[in-house]
């Protein structure tokens, strides 16, 4: 038996091994982490999803339900429209440049046809869904100023009758609006637009 | 019986720890009150742990039938009722020990060294509770529960380019679905519990390899008997041992008694629109965390500026974080020269009492309406901005007002009457 001890070859052994476990080790995460993703399913799931508003009246809202979020179909009232104007510099975002929406939508109304909007009904904060709030003036228990439009509950971000962030709230955009179109005057087909499906 | 306990410790070193850890630890004579706290949070563990395993065989972690097995415990399961109460105001009761038992902290100074180790070990135990809490209240699956997890999800998408990809990855799915409430269930139930118990082992094990501090915070290890034992130390067995005991029956007096007569506590333990399955479609009116994350919710929704170009959300996010943060910072920020705050001065008094009318206020404020005046004159979101400064210069004027202070001497051996 001998007694000597390869100093050099027992650390090269003892790096190696450390080596080869510290990439098995990291390679073995990478299905458990990668199993953490939104599945097949998950990723499948979502098909648009057609809205019929011919009994949606002036001035009143609807909600439906596209990729497990509220969808809010809402019919403005020229009076509505007219409370869109003149609130720019209050507003974040008036043009939508930073907002989320198609091009048909980038607009002062934020729809295709003015009266008609589409939107997510998830707040750009934290994903709350903001409430209607159509009061107008002190009433809403918004400021006299308030014109109509949505409040957060969760964390008080404000927009207007369009979606459009207020100022100095937490939320950063508009509310986002998904791809959509008219199948016909009173049928909305969301998530599906001339471009293709969203 | 002995020679049982013989064939065992020939074979496992049972004497030796039972001795190290309890027999023959000496801890000092004059814990008073405040030193209650470590030892019921173990029993709210314990609490938690054994009415968890209960509540998992009825419950369902699915998002189908999850609302109606945590009813069919409540009605159908036999004491069910009492099970899933005691679970839901132990999780209060956890929070309400662990802030009295951090508080004992930056009153004595447990914090400090050599003690560093011990609170950052308990600091991330915090993390790891709030996650654990947080993850629990989905299970339910009621109306706010979904939409506590929606809120606290989003967080992450304010991370500048990640953060959507790390929600979904949370979620594995586009919005909270059937797959969060499935992968919360696991981590609720066995991955985090499984971390804590290792991570409450070394906690433990750390703070007897350089010993427990105490009210006055001197060390009792600089004045030692000729036996090597302090001589300002008692065997952890029996005296604590008892004390603990003792003050455990008056904790499970005042638990039980908010079990069985109070479990909901106003809304504060158990929200109303938990009692409603989750909505897609409807976020609950006023929606709140639970009254332990307040405080820091408070924190979040108080930054309302955008700063260099980024969004306000993102700080907001931001100093949430390291709301939390400074905690574990703590340890380095105290340049006093006592630890106990019987031989401070004025100035850490007085701002540790507006760091804990802070903590109190902004946790208050965050069950309110930001919009709305609750206190006086302003709106509550103004004055969670005033209490955001106050909670804050507590840890970052630290150095210089804890260096500044007068302090008075420290005794040479503990107070003790």
């Amino acid at each position: 038996m001998d007694d000597r001890v390869d100093n050099k070859r027992r650390r090269f052994l003892t790096n190696i091994t450390a080596a080869a476990w510290a990439l098995g080790g990291t390679v073995a995460a990478i299905p458990f982490v990668r199993s953490m993703t939104p599945s097949e399913r998950a990723k499948a799931a979502g098909a648009p999803v057609a809205v019929d508003i011919s009994r949606l009246e002036p001035g009143q809202m609807m909600t439906e339900e596209w990729r497990g979020k509220p969808v809010w179909v809402i019919r403005r009232t020229p009076d509505m429209l007219q409370k869109l104007t003149g609130i720019d510099d209050v507003l974040a975002d008036p043009a939508s440049e930073r907002s989320e929406q198609p091009q048909y939508a980038q607009n002062p109304h934020r729809s295709r046809l003015p009266e008609v909007l589409v939107m997510i009904g998830v707040c750009t904060h934290l994903g709350c869904s903001p409430v209607q709030n159509f009061v107008i003036g002190p009433a809403s228990g918004l400021g006299e100023d308030w014109p109509g439009g949505f409040f957060c509950p969760c964390h008080g971000s404000k927009f207007d009758l369009s979606g459009r962030v207020y100022k100095n709230v937490p939320a950063p955009t508009n509310l986002v609006v998904p791809p959509y179109k008219f199948l016909n005057n009173t049928v909305i087909l969301v998530g599906e637009d001339d471009g293709g499906t969203a | 019986m002995i020679r049982v306990l013989n064939w065992v410790d020939e074979r496992f070193p049972i004497r030796k720890l039972w001795n190290e850890h309890l027999a023959e630890y000496y801890a000092p004579k004059n814990f008073n009150f405040w030193y209650y706290f470590g030892s019921l949070a173990i029993l709210v563990f314990v609490i938690q742990v054994v009415t968890g395993v209960f509540l998992t065989m009825h419950y369902k972690p699915s998002s189908e039938h999850a609302f109606a097995s945590v009813e069919y415990i409540m009605r159908d399961v036999p004491w069910g009722w009492l099970i899933r109460y005691t679970h839901a105001v132990g999780a209060s009761a956890f929070f309400v020990v662990i802030y009295l038992h951090m508080f004992r902290a930056l009153l004595y100074g447990s914090h400090r060294a050599p003690r560093e180790l011990v609170w950052l070990l308990g600091c991330v135990m915090f993390v790891l509770l709030m996650a654990e809490a947080f993850m629990g209240y989905l299970l339910p699956w009621g109306n706010m529960s979904y939409w506590g997890a929606q809120v606290i999800i989003s967080l992450f998408t304010a991370i500048p380019w990640a953060g959507e990809a790390l929600a979904e990855w949370l979620r594995g799915d586009f919005v909270v679905s059937d797959a969060t409430l499935n992968r919360f269930f696991a981590f609720h139930v066995a991955l985090i519990p499984l971390i804590l118990t290792g991570l409450v082992v070394i906690h433990i094990l750390a703070l007897h390899a350089v010993g427990s501090n105490n009210p006055d915070g001197i060390e009792i290890k600089k004045n030692k008997d000729e036996n090597g034992i302090p001589k300002d130390g008692i065997p952890f067995h029996p005296y604590y041992t008892v004390k603990d005991l003792f003050g455990a029956v008056v904790f499970l007096i005042v638990f039980l008694g908010v079990v069985f007569f109070l479990p909901e506590m106003f809304g504060l333990f158990l929200e109303k629109d938990n009692f409603l399955p989750a909505s897609i479609l409807q976020t609950p009116p006023d929606i709140v965390p639970l009254w332990y994350f307040t405080p820091f919710y408070s924190i979040l929704r108080a930054v309302t500026y955008p700063l260099f170009g980024i969004d306000a959300k993102f700080w907001g996010v931001v100093c949430m974080g390291l709301s939390i943060v400074f905690f574990f910072l703590l340890p380095w920020l105290d340049r006093s020269p006592v630890k106990s705050i019987r031989y401070r001065g004025w100035m850490y008094k007085t701002a540790l009492t507006l760091f804990t009318i802070s903590f109190i206020v902004l946790g208050y404020l965050g069950m309110k309406n930001p919009q709305h005046v609750d206190l006086f004159l302003f709106p509550n979101l103004v004055w969670a901005q005033i209490f955001f400064f106050v909670y804050f210069g507590f840890f970052l004027l630290m150095p210089l007002y804890t260096k500044w202070d007068k302090t008075k001497p420290e005794p040479e051996r503990v107070t003790f009457k």
